[in-house]
């Protein structure tokens, strides 16, 4: 019964959209009261009810209910209870129900929640996100059903794919999601917006905490899955561009570059079109990371299944929902006035800039990851991997930084050059001496790129906090410590990546119980190997005695494992966090002669790479809660917009 | 929908949109120019051992190989962390070596792409080694490929 009463909450969800369209566009074009009325319920019990039916495949998942084809293929009743929980979104069908869950929520809360905008955009705003709601209803009841039975039932299931078998499955997909669907908010308000024709500081006010809140769960959700791969997968790595990690990182760059314009446009009435354009791609690249992860055409751990017509499906979504956007687009930008003017030496003009560079970023990672899917269609087999990502778009990002140095520290309409100049010099400095002192410090072996990212983040390090120079520090508003914070996290960030690259250390042995290894002052003792056994896994495990200066300071125990449904070998790594870094301990296969195959790294710093993310996220928080409050206080109906920009 | 006009607008507002708008498309197109080099220099070939020597990779290029570990190939240095082996695809096979952990499915008579260039005595230097990591996971590549320990052969089961 449980699959059933799902099944039909889906359904009754997707008509209630398809209600919900017709109802936006009965009172925005016909102004039918009854419409307008009923519209916000609707997409409040649209969202209720698609959030209803993935709590019922997760209590399918967590009953073990093997009569659901789903389950059966996916889980395992001896699967630890998280994995089942969590195991509902593992998965092709249960990730596309998360992702229409989290669209009509998010519906929902637009409906709820929204105030700043005026009522006929709203409506249009909502209309659209019904639009797109029916195109995942449709894709997730004809060509995806979550809740499909299997007759006779399965005695067991099939298991989970034990890479995904780690606490990160239950935090790292729905964070991402929400964040990827959360740009189908701004997608839609920059829709309603250009039917309304009230692309102006007001729209950018009212879209601006949606677009903050997406792009946090981003943050997070990329910070976090860096962290899981760099920890599970043990290569020691904590960015591969991969496909998969590209899709997220694509829509992420565009919501960065929609973040900066929509404070254009709210702040100073410029950047109208542009920002609404930027809404578009950042929706059209969530579209685009999810057919290339849902559609099989990449083959990798995130891609649970080959099926060319889920592929074909949502290739048509994206179509017609991107080309629908562009196509409104060009025949109404002309009714977008242009807004107010700015010096080339202006805040405005460095946030161009910052546009500008975020997206010849975005076109290289997209280009990047396309091109292996285009030349195989000519029959060549191409991969393209850190040579080509890391070569072009570290020098653009420093470039970046460059001009996170400056923008902060401008006035908006117009500034002096001599005065920047000013202002600027003490980061310059900085950089400089950054410089040197990395080189001396590497003999002159390192890389240039990872020498400049240490120029560049000491420099951002010191002018992301000059902002709060001289300031009561009691009365500056929270959203302008969120900038500072997260400018911060970029500085961070950027000294963890370089540190890692220039300054890791590894360490490859095969050793014998008693083995002593020395790496970066650190002493580690092979002691033993024993084998161990989880609730549905068996494996190998070392005991590593790691010390310093003599002095004991942990015990580490890798594992070689190896799970049985389906019989997999995995690797669990350990990690041990220093004060100025992190030792990353592997353990290989046995050799014939009974020696241990060992990995150890040496990684400095290399933590400070997340924990930026992580400031990063903070600072975007920061600032979603100083609008929010700042919104409330100003309780005051919004202004009218200006005459002349109708 | 009225638009009256802005005070502010004259010949030069127009001047900045469109300022704005070059921009942007000289942005795009260094971004795809860019992209477009930098492919040509950087994106790794994928060959199968025949098409590799076919082909003659240049020494030091960083390209990928696919094909099935040769029966009977794999042999462990005494280091125990070196294994040399050979690739083949039925048509030819290639020595290759590589130092690390390899991956637990990597095995002989089984599928692995090495991704690496090749050295000036022909040996294909491998820097890392993608094989199964688990049953349902196979590079890319490697897709649909069928290989007879007994023969050699290979068969491509998809076009």
């Amino acid at each position: 019964m449980i699959a059933e009463t799902g099944l039909a909450a889906l359904w009754l969800a997707a008509m209630l959209a398809g209600a919900q369209l017709l109802f936006a566009w009965l009172a925005a074009a016909r102004g039918q009261a009854i419409a307008e009325r009923l519209i916000r319920p609707i997409a409040v019990a649209q969202g209720l009810l698609t959030c209803g039916a993935m709590a019922l495949l997760i209590v399918l998942f967590l009953r073990s209910d093997m009569s659901v084809y789903l389950v059966a293929a996916n889980s395992h009743s001896m699967k630890p209870f998280i994995y089942k929980f969590a195991g509902a979104w593992g998965n092709h069908e249960g990730s596309m129900l998360l992702w229409v869950a989290v669209m009509s929520a998010s519906g929902a809360a637009v409906a709820l929640f929204e105030r700043g905008l005026d009522k006929r955009t709203h409506i249009a705003t909502l209309g659209a996100q019904a639009a797109i709601s029916l195109g995942f209803y449709a894709f997730l009841l004809l060509a995806s059903n979550p809740f499909a039975r299997l007759n006779p039932p399965a005695v067991d299931g099939q298991g989970l794919n034990p890479l995904l078998q780690d606490p990160g499955l239950a935090f790292h997909p729905p964070t991402l999601y929400l964040g990827y669907v959360g740009l189908s908010v701004a997608f839609s308000f920059a829709v309603g917006a250009l039917l309304t024709r009230e692309v102006n500081a007001r729209f950018a006010k009212a879209v601006r905490p949606w677009v903050l809140a997406a792009w946090i769960l981003l943050t997070f959700g990329i910070t976090a899955g860096s962290y899981w791969a760099y920890y599970e997968l043990g290569w020691g790595g904590w960015w591969f561009w991969d496909p998969v990690e590209n899709a997220s990182l694509m829509p992420w760059l565009a919501a960065t570059a929609l973040l900066h314009s929509a404070s254009v446009l709210a702040a100073r009435d410029a950047l109208r079109a542009w920002t609404v354009m930027l809404a578009v791609i950042a929706f059209a690249m969530s579209m685009i990371g999810t057919f290339l992860v849902r559609s099989g055409i990449l083959t990798s751990v995130h891609a649970f299944a080959v099926d060319p017509t889920r592929g074909t499906f949502i290739l048509a979504l994206l179509g017609l929902y991107i080309g629908g956007a562009l196509a409104l687009f060009a025949l109404r930008v002309h009714t977008v006035n242009e807004g107010a003017r700015f010096d080339p030496v202006s805040r405005e003009a460095m946030l161009v800039l910052n546009n500008l560079l975020l997206c010849v970023i975005l076109a290289l990672v997209l280009i990047g990851t396309l091109y292996p899917l285009l030349t195989e269609m000519m029959g060549v087999r191409v991969s393209v991997g850190p040579p080509y990502f890391n070569t072009i778009i570290g020098p653009i990002t420093i470039a970046l930084m460059g001009v996170l140095v400056v923008g902060p520290l401008l006035r908006w309409r117009k500034d002096n050059g001599k005065t920047l100049l000013r202002r600027t010099t003490p980061s310059m400095i900085l950089a400089v001496l950054a410089l040197g002192a990395v080189v001396a410090l590497s003999a002159g072996s390192i890389g240039w790129l990872p020498a400049l990212s240490f120029a560049a983040a000491a420099a951002v390090a010191f002018a992301s906090v000059l902002p709060l120079w001289k300031r009561n520090l009691l009365r500056t508003p929270l959203f302008t410590y969120g900038m500072v914070v997260a400018h911060l996290g970029c500085a961070v960030s950027l000294a963890g990546m370089a540190s890692e690259s220039a300054f890791s250390q590894e360490k490859l042995a095969a050793a014998r119980p008693g083995d002593r290894f020395e790496i970066a002052g650190y002493g580690v003792t092979f002691d033993r190997v024993l084998p161990v056994a989880g609730p549905n896994w068996t494996a190998m495990e070392a005991t590593l005695t790691v010390s310093r200066n003599g002095r004991v300071i942990g015990t580490a125990r890798p594992q070689s494992r190896f799970f049985a449904d389906p019989p997999t070998p995995t690797n669990e790594s350990v990690q041990m966090t220093r004060l100025g870094g992190q030792l990353y301990l592997v353990l290989g296969e046995q050799l014939e002669d009974g020696r241990w195959q060992l990995r150890i790294w040496w990684k400095p710093f290399v933590t400070l790479i997340w924990a930026g993310g992580g400031l990063i996220g903070l600072g975007g928080a920061l600032a979603l809660l100083g609008r929010i409050r700042r919104e409330k206080r100003h309780k005051a109906p919004a202004k009218p917009a200006k005459a002349g920009y109708a | 929908m009225v638009t009256l006009a802005s005070p502010r607008q004259g010949p030069k507002r127009k001047h900045q949109r469109l300022v704005l708008i070059i921009l942007a498309l000289v942005a795009t197109l260094a971004g795809v120019l860019l992209a477009m080099s930098a492919l040509r220099d950087q994106a790794a070939y994928f060959y199968t051992p025949a098409e590799a020597m076919a082909a003659k990779v240049e020494p030091g290029k960083a390209v990928r190989l696919g094909g099935m570990v040769e029966g009977g190939s794999l042999k462990r240095a005494a280091d125990g962390l070196t294994v040399t082996f050979r690739l083949t695809d039925g048509k030819a096979s290639v020595p290759a070596s590589f130092s690390g952990i390899t991956p637990d499915l990597f095995k002989e008579n089984s599928g692995a792409v090495a991704e690496g260039a090749f050295d000036a005595d022909g040996i294909f230097r491998a820097t890392n080694i993608l094989a199964k990591h688990d049953e349902r996971y196979m590079p890319r590549e490697m897709e649909g490929i069928k290989y007879d320990p007994k023969t050699h052969k290979v068969e491509e089961t998809k076009s």
